[in-house]
């Protein structure tokens, strides 16, 4: 378990969390929701301990969250982080000689079944390939959590749908827990047990998905509208 | 990516009716084995923990049968999938008139209409 108590944020005058209160479960692929800026990305940073809250705590299993329980969560980062001359194998070499935690057979197999040429220089690789070898990098750590900011944006629907099964066939739900921030959230619906509505530093609701399609007819985009009305 | 889902349902539930129609249209086999929840994940885009949650509810159901540590598997209980046709049937025609009545229609109009539909294409294939 997740915990956020009363955290917030600020980056000189502004606030990125105001007050955050959330229990985020385990063993669930979880989606996070909300406008650009909304606070998504400090929220998944704060997680893996890259972000320290102003205000509050950040806490896994009752542990609070530093440079030591970083060992138990896996960020795929928005940006390209990675060292553009080495080949995807001396990538995943490097991976493994960072995280000690880190499968390297498991990230092979990974490559594998997203089709990426581990010989290839990674500075050469289409950009689709670049976003799989990320989840690859990703997924080939064996740790309770797993944060994902953006994995699918700006790339075509082949590599989404790739992606997509590599993940439903690399994780572990009974040990390990995904949380994912998309644009493109109507296409990863059915993939989601839980979303987190968030809007200008406010976590407005964690809910889940079956529930909102049953309750109240909805997709996910439609109930966050709703709840960017009802906060509005 | 994956397949449509209607919004206004939960996927199990939708996972749940796809499959029964299967078993009934002959596409599952009567003690065949369905794929492993991880597979169904994989093959349908769904999230595993939905696909759990079908399978214990086809499990309630008494369509599927779940043999420990081998999987899961369609019923042999040749009755059960003769009611389970039933209850498609049922629901079918439940949501048939219920639309037809939307629309204005009375009972008469409606099985007149089926008369004339069945009769016409018997003719055709004739």
């Amino acid at each position: 378990m997740i915990t956020f108590e009363n955290v917030s944020k600020k980056y000189l005058t502004k606030h990125a969390l105001s007050d955050v209160n959330v229990k985020i479960p385990e063993g669930k692929i979880i989606g996070l929701v909300g406008s650009n800026g909304s606070g998504k990305s400090t929220l998944m940073k704060m997680i893996a301990g890259l972000v320290a809250p102003s205000e509050g705590s950040v806490t896994i299993d009752e542990e609070a969250v530093t440079r030591r329980t970083a060992s138990k969560v896996a960020y795929l980062s928005e940006l390209d982080t990675y060292y553009s001359f080495y080949s995807v194998k001396e990538t995943v070499t490097f991976f493994a000689s960072q995280f000690p935690d880190f499968d390297t057979e498991k990230a092979y197999e990974i490559l594998e079944f997203m089709d990426v040429d581990k010989e290839q220089k990674v500075k050469h690789l289409s950009k689709g390939n670049r976003g799989r070898v990320k989840i690859a990098l990703t997924l080939a750590r064996d740790v309770p959590i797993i944060l994902m900011d953006e994995p699918l944006s700006g790339l075509d629907p082949m590599v989404r749908d790739s992606i997509v099964k590599g993940l439903l066939s690399f994780i572990d739900l009974e040990k390990q827990t995904v949380i994912i921030t998309t644009h493109e959230v109507t296409e990863i619906e059915p993939l989601l047990e839980m979303v987190i509505a968030i809007r200008n530093g406010k976590v407005l609701a964690l809910e889940d998905v079956e529930t909102i399609r049953e309750r109240d007819g909805m997709r996910i985009v439609e109930w966050l509208k709703k709840k960017y009305q009802e906060e509005a | 990516m994956g397949e449509e889902f209607n919004p206004s349902k939960p996927i199990y539930l939708q996972l749940v009716d796809r499959i029964s129609w299967e078993i009934i249209k002959g596409e599952r086999k009567t003690g065949e084995k369905l794929p492993s929840v991880r597979e169904m994940a994989i093959q349908s885009g769904v999230n595993p923990n939905t696909v759990s949650r079908t399978y214990n509810e086809l499990e309630r159901m008494e369509i599927v049968e779940t043999k420990r540590g081998q999987g899961t598997f369609v019923t042999e209980e040749k009755e059960r999938l003769t009611q389970l046709r039933e209850e498609l049937k049922l629901n079918h025609i439940q949501n048939f008139i219920e639309e037809m009545k939307q629309m204005g229609f009375s009972s008469e109009d409606m099985i007149d209409g089926i008369r004339t539909y069945v009769t016409n294409e018997k003719e055709n294939n004739a």
